[in-house]
């Protein structure tokens, strides 16, 4: 965290002449897996930049998760890297399908800045280049009409939200990605980190958020869904900013990567005007805020020759180094890349990380509990039954599944 | 057709489902039997752009042991298929001895998420076909008796449900019952309740998934009874008719009998593809309410970020049996027809 702040300081009053990142003219065979959002599409047609010789091909997907280990653990496996994320690459630890990369690093990752490696017992797995959470977006036009401060935790989140309704104004102001599955179990994560809980019995797979920080979340959870679209359960970040862009929702927590879509031109412009970030919330008198910090950066697979792995890092180091990129997509994301200038638009991860986000936690089980949250606390928020029953269900799930895999 | 004749006839198709249907099975079988191998795992350090934690990861060197000397995983028997996410037999007895009356007994079994996708997937069944084979046989009896000049485009019409790629038509529906779509916002205003919604609701969206069912169904057995129908000779309906038969007694005692064998064949395959019900579940986002057999296999392989081959094995296997449960009474039917006619 600390490193974030340093790298952004260094940024701010560093360098402004930009260089290009250096490129050694690679050869053999590129072939990228990547999720699809723009900052993606941007770093990938920069290393495209660097191929030399060599044969690129790249696959973006937004189903990239479902893809990644099967396409990896062939041999030789489809995909030469992997863009991944902190959940992301656990299944890919799990099943040793990457490779260490510190002699490349040293080789030819010069621009590459100390912050951005990610270490997994002392050696390299992955090089980071953006950052990303999420955070409150407001309408300043609304609040300011009815006289309400920018909320800063999620009870003023729900107080602002009931003065809107009350107002008339907007049936439900709030809109956040609750449908049923990643993205609900997503919004339990924050907030039940936001309230101080921890997943696990300390050093070991045992479920722990059967209890009073669990039940606070999950109330929570209801009370801020009571405020959005009845049909909350079905949207997920993609509905809630169409929600927002046609004018329903006038407080959202959304992606960090999202907010490029959100202030472009397309759409009603007073709306775009009016739309503006702040940082993520904090929950029940808690002082880390209910959100969770990702990086997005690239791995290599482990079941493809160590030529086609240099080919490729040479061509992704150079992205992830490269100075001119990120002074022309500074709005597309927060880049961790040495030159970046942070924005108006960046203004969510800088202030999750100046009041101490904490990361998703990287843990082999974590995808495990992720799932069963996903689908074990619908029912609580139809009404169906207590949150008790709802975190019993979760639990008990959870130790179904970390049994079939071996972690209990 | 001599038994030998069709021997030869037969064998490339029987080749073919052997190696595409049959050993998949048998390998599906297997996998279920089978657990992941006890995770070792060790402390490390890991360090990202967020700072250096203490953590734990899988001790690849020692896993890598264990998978070399067993492939397939650790031996569970039938582990999985009483596990709580599946049978979950402990769960229910301790259920049986915990709860006070019955109503409240079910309704902790049905929490369960095999039982829960068991109701919603015999619910659908038990609704859609039967709608599907009346619906379908009363539209192929109106269209086969008006004017021949105009039934083919309406022919056309009435399959477009069955040519609409299942997730479009579903897709479709889905934005128009949005509580902001022309059915959603229109049902809102008429019932004036803002907060009305048809996908929050999980009874409505089990009706809005059954209608769907049903009109997505129905052009199937249209088109099947149609064509039986083509085929009701016309000498005794000309003779009931000159008997002063109504036309609902003409239908009830010359066409039902004459079609009934392709109304069992139509309830059949019906029944078959109701009980694997998936798509629109995708297509409706009703995760949240509604969860079939099959949605829960998708779910174990490709929801978590750890693919869970030995549950969806399990419930690949007892989606079989479901299947050839709910087929059996109308198999031994026709087999004993079968053996009669003999």
């Amino acid at each position: 965290m600390r490193k974030i702040l340093l790298t952004l300081l260094f940024v701010l009053f560093g360098t402004t002449a930009y260089a290009d990142g250096h490129c050694s003219k690679p050869s053999g065979s590129i072939n990228i897996l990547a999720n699809d959002f723009p900052a993606l599409r941007t770093f990938v047609e920069t290393a495209k930049g660097c191929k030399g010789s060599a044969d690129f091909k790249v696959t973006h997907s937004s189903e990239h998760n479902k893809i990644a280990v099967p396409a990896l653990t062939a041999n030789p496996s489809e995909f030469s890297a992997r863009i991944a994320a902190n959940s992301s690459i656990v299944p890919l630890m799990n099943q040793d399908l990457i490779r260490p990369m510190d002699d490349l690093v040293k080789k030819y990752g010069k621009g590459i800045q100390d912050s951005q490696l990610i270490t997994i017992d002392g050696k390299v797995m992955a090089v980071a280049f953006m950052a990303n959470t999420q955070h409150l977006y407001y309408r300043e036009d609304v609040l300011k009409e009815l006289g309400i401060p920018v909320p800063k935790t999620y009870e003023e989140v729900v107080a602002a939200s009931e003065k809107i309704r009350a107002s008339g104004k907007m049936q439900h102001p709030y809109a956040a990605a609750y449908k049923a599955g990643w993205n609900l179990a997503e919004e339990f994560v924050n907030m039940f980190i936001g309230h101080g809980g921890e997943f696990f019995k300390a050093g070991t797979a045992e479920p722990n958020i059967n209890n009073a920080k669990g039940v606070a979340t999950l109330n929570m959870l209801k009370k801020l869904a009571s405020l959005s679209n009845p049909d909350y359960l079905t949207h997920d970040s993609e509905a809630i900013k169409v929600e927002w862009e046609s004018g329903k929702v006038a407080l959202m927590t959304l992606w960090a990567s999202r907010s490029g879509t959100l202030l472009d031109d397309e759409g009603d412009a007073k709306i775009t005007a009016a739309t503006k970030l702040t940082g993520p919330a904090t929950v029940g008198g808690g002082n880390i805020p209910a959100a969770t910090l990702w990086w997005d950066g690239f791995t290599l697979a482990k079941n493809r020759s160590d030529s086609d792995a240099e080919a490729t890092f040479i061509a992704l180091a150079h992205a992830a180094s490269n100075k001119k990129m990120v002074a022309d997509a500074a709005d597309q994301a927060v880049w961790l890349v040495e030159g970046f200038v942070p924005g108006p638009k960046s203004i969510g991860v800088i202030e999750a990380v100046k009041m101490g986000a904490k990361p998703y936690p990287m843990l082999p089980q974590m995808g495990l509990m992720h799932g069963a949250l996903g689908s074990e606390i619908v029912e609580f928020l139809q009404g169906k039954e207590s949150a008790e029953q709802a975190l019993k269900d979760v639990e008990a799930a959870y130790i179904s599944k970390a049994k079939e895999q071996g972690f209990l | 057709m001599p038994n030998k004749t069709f021997f030869w006839f037969f064998l490339p198709t029987g080749l073919a489902m052997i190696l595409f249907i049959g050993l998949p099975i048998i390998s599906t079988g297997i996998q279920s039997f089978y657990a992941q191998h006890d995770q070792v795992v060790k402390e490390v350090k890991k360090c990202d752009p967020f700072g250096c934690t203490v953590s734990i990861v899988v001790d690849q060197e020692a896993t890598s042991i264990l998978r070399d000397e067993k492939p397939l995983g650790k031996f569970n028997g039938f582990g999985t298929y009483i596990d709580r996410n599946h049978l979950a037999i402990e769960q229910i007895s301790d259920f049986w001895k915990e709860t006070n009356s019955f109503g409240e007994f079910i309704n902790q079994v049905t929490n369960l998420p095999f039982y829960k996708a068991l109701l919603f997937t015999l619910t659908y069944c038990l609704f859609v076909t039967p709608n599907v084979l009346l619906l379908g046989f009363i539209i192929a009896l109106s269209l086969n008796a008006i004017s021949r000049k105009i039934r083919g485009p309406l022919i056309f019409g009435t399959i477009l449900p069955m040519i609409v790629t299942p997730l479009v038509g579903s897709l479709v529906l889905f934005w128009m019952i949005d509580a902001e779509g022309i059915i959603g916002a229109n049902l809102q205003l008429m019932m004036e309740d803002p907060y009305l919604s048809l996908k929050s609701s999980r009874t409505l969206t089990w009706i809005t998934i059954i209608i769907y069912g049903i009109w997505h169904h129905s052009p199937f057995a249209f088109v099947v009874f149609y064509a039986a129908l083509q085929t009701v000779p016309q000498e005794p309906v000309e003779a009931a008719i000159i008997d002063g038969a109504s036309r609902y007694q003409r239908i009830r005692h010359i066409v039902l009998p004459h079609i009934y064998p392709v109304v069992t064949f139509v309830a059949l395959i019906s029944l078959m593809d109701n009980f694997r019900v998936f798509e629109p579940i995708i297509g409706f986002s009703a995760e949240g309410s509604a969860q079939s057999l099959s949605w829960l296999i998708y779910d174990n392989l490709v929801n978590e970020e750890v693919i869970l081959f030995g549950s969806a094995a399990a419930t690949s296997m007892m989606t079989i049996i479901g299947i050839a449960i709910l087929l059996a009474p109308v198999l031994i039917r026709t087999w004993k027809e079968f053996r009669t006619a003999r």
